[in-house]
């Protein structure tokens, strides 16, 4: 399990050597998520549509090590944009990865942008 | 350590180890408990449940492992017969020797047996502890008349026990009313005109002179020359202390019985305590169990060097429901000594009567009666212990107010509400303040508050609910920070203002952006109010992941399929295409519990496809997923079974069909069964439908699961046309006014009136909203579409089945191994 977790590292937009063309916006529902695959890695990209904002996260919920953010829902807490997991609804900070309703490790968080249609998440290699 | 010796492991016995244990160091003790039955300390106030529900464990005041693991040393089935002042120690019939610091004598009482002609025979028993209760049940067996000596409280919950026990039940009272120490003639005329109506024959006034028969008695013979002839004869005549340790060792005993104490318990010896029934404080023996409890707490307080506190003569008010009648007597009830204004009611049609007894100066509230509706009751108590000024209109007290404001009364804070365990209504409030306490079960937990009797619990409530809104907080139900309205708010909204979108409803009604409690719970009302399809303009985001994929997400990441199979009946044909897709897909079969077969394991790129195929085959969604209809169970019917009255099969497939996919605030399980052998199990459902001779018998509110519960008669022998009428109108009512994720049952518990309101809504429509409920039901029935359908011929829903969007590869780090032949998920994080 550590090597699973381990693998995922947030990496800070100053960090970014590789933005990853993911996918066209419109394969990103609105308030919602969808996953890419990246040497590996499994990222969920999130369409926060109502505040007009982009996150990424790792897709792993680090609760049960299921692969499953990117199907979780949206909303915030307070002012923090934040996911639920499907499974037992932990929720993460989608800013920090914070676990918000327990002690879950953190969730590593990716930058992204969009460009011309198309969805970027930003990688340190 | 200071050694101490309680003799008798009853209620009080016990009580006195749980508060030792609680208000001092454990070190600081050493407990032994005697007990001469062979079970620990159970209930006796309960004791008439053991004939409904014959386990001891159900009324154990603590299991066994509870003595353990607060070092109590519980010798059970052992009786003192010695102590030995001199040398400070106890023997017991086994020859077992131990020596006490300080001696607690809680042995209690006996039933009191009057020296009458025969009670020795065979056929005659007293009813005080689990034995006597099983000698009883077994000699029941062979006998179907029985009587009851005592109409006091015990003798009417034996009379109780003897209707459970399906006999002719007789009660034989010397005095010339029921309860005489509680009752006035009026109170127990009422009390009498109940109990016959029950079946239970009354005969007051009987002086018993003889037990009749040769060995076993036949009969029981009264001073007025009369008899009666019943097999069976249960001696509830009062209770005699058991004093005679107390007699053995030269303590003083009372002339009528009982050990005699001072205000602080102690007896001749002041090393020696006796608590309970077993004690004479002030010539009064106490009889019920809070003064008990209120007893120990005085000893406690004593051995542990607390205040100064002493046993002051108790209230001596008790409420409880006898065979299904309220009773309660409060105060001075029968001020026979007393000068005082009675107001009475009474309502012989109804057999409801009340009766408070009101100072000479019109100020205070003395006590009083109430037989046949006993609601009143903590409201009156309180007035009277706490000497509360009266309202103008006294008479409101027991008749409600006409017209105006109600009558509502603020009690002090020394008001003490819960009796069994001491708590003050200053005790709650400060609980709730200290503990940020946010619901009543956190308050019974933290002040024990309700645990005892729970005849106090309506008034605990009250006083939570008031402390809060002191505190600013609301009592009300909202749903979460974004919303500052309950679920049926948010629906009238919703309805009012025609909201069809969620973003729209959060803009104006609500704040922030939403969570995991407000859109699924949106998603369900917009469904179940203008029904379009779930994942239609963007509302696939409000949906929970089940509602979201049409499927039930399982460990590891993939989900499982069931096609709908109305009312369990499936042609050989779609079996077999059931069987082939299982296959094809390597899917986990397994058949449930509600008639029909779940397909486990499908990846989420597979759904469409394995969907495809089933509703080519004939299949459409089972909405296993949803808060919705589930499946109306059933039995095979009339069609088939020999016993079968109607076709249960054909109307479960007409109701399944009826509601499928109705969205509700959760799942939703029916039933029809053919006859009342009921193997649809229908009973146990949201609503089960049962064939009688005549039609249909409808029972709603049930359910299984973590808090079973039976579902109730809502309507008796009723064709099926009006069967469905009242289901619509039930389910939609439901619908409309239940809390996020409250199952019928739990729904029900909760509804002011309880199942009569509901009775009064669904089938008398007192609420004149019957054809609305059956117009909106009707629209919902009508716009019915297979969501599954919809996906499957729909390229653009179908594009969201897959786990990643930029490769066509499935999830890599799903895996199964095998079990018995079929696949298995690997366990989490594996």
């Amino acid at each position: 399990m550590t090597e699973v977790t381990a693998e995922y590292k947030t990496v800070k937009s100053e960090e970014v050597k590789v933005w990853h063309k993911a996918a066209s916006v419109d394969a990103f529902p609105t308030d919602g998520g969808a996953a890419i695959e990246y040497k590996g890695l499994q990222v969920a990209i999130f369409n926060f549509s109502r505040r007009g904002e982009w996150y990424a996260s790792q897709n792993l919920c680090p609760h049960k090590k299921q692969m499953i953010l990117s199907r979780g829902m949206l909303g915030s807490e307070g002012q923090e944009p934040k996911v639920a997991c499907p499974f037992h609804k932990k929720t993460f900070s989608l800013k920090t990865g914070v676990n918000l309703n327990g002690s879950e490790c953190d969730l590593a968080t990716y930058p992204v942008k969009v460009e011309e249609g198309y969805v970027y998440v930003g990688f340190s290699q | 350590m200071e050694k101490i010796i309680v003799i008798g492991n009853g209620m009080v016995g016990y009580k006195f180890c749980e508060k030792l244990r609680a208000k001092a160091d454990k070190n600081k003790f050493e407990i032994t408990v005697f007990g001469e039955e062979p079970h620990a300390a159970y209930d006796r106030v309960h004791l008439s449940e053991y004939f409904t529900n014959p386990s001891v464990s159900h009324l154990e005041m603590a299991p066994r492992s509870w003595y353990e693991e607060n070092d109590i040393n519980l010798i059970s089935g052992e009786m003192i017969n010695a102590i030995d002042r001199n040398n400070k120690t106890v023997t017991s019939h086994k020859g077992t020797q131990l020596p006490y610091d300080k001696l607690i004598l809680a042995t209690g009482s006996s039933a009191f047996v009057p020296p009458i002609k025969g009670v020795e025979k065979e056929g005659v028993f007293v009813y005080r502890t689990i034995e006597d209760l099983d000698a009883i049940i077994e000699y029941s067996k062979k006998t179907k008349k029985a009587a009851v000596m005592g109409g006091g409280l015990l003798g009417l919950e034996a009379a109780k026990a003897m209707m459970d026990l399906k006999q002719e039940t007789h009660v034989i009272e010397f005095a010339p009313r029921l309860m005489p120490r509680q009752l006035d003639n009026a109170g127990s005329d009422a009390l009498l005109t109940k109990m016959q109506e029950l079946g239970i024959k009354l005969h007051l006034n009987k002086n018993t002179r003889n037990i009749a028969g040769e060995g076993q008695m036949t009969g029981m013979e009264f001073a007025d020359d009369s008899n009666l002839d019943v097999e069976m004869l249960v001696i509830s005549a009062g209770i005699k202390p058991r004093d005679e340790l107390a007699t053995q060792c030269g303590l003083a005993v009372g002339q009528r019985g009982g050990i005699v104490v001072n205000d602080l318990l102690q007896t001749d010896d002041t090393d020696i305590f006796a608590i309970g029934e077993c004690a004479l404080h002030k010539n009064f023996i106490y009889g019920l169990v809070a003064p008990g409890y209120e007893m120990a707490d005085v000893v406690v307080n004593q051995l542990i060097g607390g205040e100064e506190k002493s046993f002051k003569s108790y209230d001596m008010s008790t409420k409880l429901k006898l065979i299904g009648v309220d009773v309660a007597s409060f105060g001075n009830a029968l001020c026979e000594n007393e000068d005082h204004k009675p107001i009475v009611f009474e309502d012989k049609h109804t057999g409801i009567y009340k009766r408070i007894n009101i100072s000479e100066d019109g100020k205070r509230l003395l006590g009083g009666i109430l037989v046949g509706e006993a609601e009143a009751y903590n409201m009156l108590l309180q007035v009277t212990l706490n000497g509360m000024a009266l309202p103008p209109n006294p008479e409101d007290l027991i008749l409600g107010s006409r017209g105006g404001e109600e009558t509502k009364m603020e009690l002090p804070d020394s008001a003490q509400v819960c009796s069994c365990e001491n708590v003050t209504k200053g005790d709650i409030c400060q609980a709730v303040i200290d503990n940020e306490l946010e619901d009543i079960e956190q308050v019974k937990t933290c002040t024990k508050a309700g645990t005892g009797c729970g005849a106090c619990n309506p008034i605990v409530k009250d006083i939570f609910n008031e402390q809060l809104a002191k505190m600013g907080k609301t009592v009300k139900n909202v749903i979460c920070e974004h919303f500052d309205y309950s679920r049926q708010e948010i629906l009238d909204i919703i309805k009012i203002k025609k909201i069809q979108d969620y973003n729209q409803l959060l803009n104006d009604h609500g704040t922030g952006d939403g969570c995991e409690t407000c859109r699924p719970l949106v998603a369900s009302l917009l469904a179940s109010t203008w029904n379009e399809m779930i994942l239609d303009k963007g509302k696939d985001s409000l949906q929970d992941t089940n509602d979201k994929y049409l499927a039930n997400i399982q460990k590891g990441g993939s989900y499982s399929v069931v096609p709908r199979i109305p009312g369990g009946e499936i042609t050989p044909d779609k079996l077999i295409v059931i069987g082939q897709v299982a296959k094809k897909y390597d899917l986990y079969t397994k058949v449930t519990g509600g008639q029909r077969i779940d397909l486990f394991g499908a990846q989420i790129h597979q759904l469409p496809d394995i969907w495809e195929e089933l509703i080519n085959a004939g299949f459409e969604s089972g909405h296993a997923y949803g808060k919705s209809l589930r499946t109306v169970k059933s039995c095979v019917g009339s069609t088939w079974c020999r016993y079968g009255l109607h076709d249960s099969v054909s109307f479960s497939i007409e109701v399944e069909e009826r509601y499928r996919g109705l969205r509700s605030p959760h799942k939703l399980k029916g039933g029809v069964s053919g006859c009342r052998r009921e193997c649809a199990e229908a009973q146990s459902k949201d609503f089960g439908i049962i064939a009688t001779e005549e039609g249909w018998n409808l029972y709603v509110c049930g359910n299984g699961g973590s808090n079973p519960q039976h579902a109730q008669l809502l309507a008796g022998d009723i064709d099926s046309e009006t069967c469905l009428k009242y289901i619509d109108r039930f389910l939609m009512f439901y619908i409309k006014t239940a809390e996020p994720l409250n199952r019928t049952a739990t729904w029900l518990n909760k509804l002011d009136g309880g199942l009569d309101y509901l009775i009064d809504v669904v089938v008398n429509d007192s609420l004149g909203i019957a054809a609305d409920l059956e117009k909106e039901m009707e629209f919902m029935v009508d716009t019915y579409k297979c969501e599954w359908k919809e996906v499957v011929n729909n390229p653009e829903l179908r594009k969201r089945f897959t786990h990643f969007v930029n490769t066509e590869i499935p999830d890599p780090t799903m895996k199964f191994e095998d079990m018995r032949g079929q696949k298995k998920p690997v366990e989490w994080g594996a």
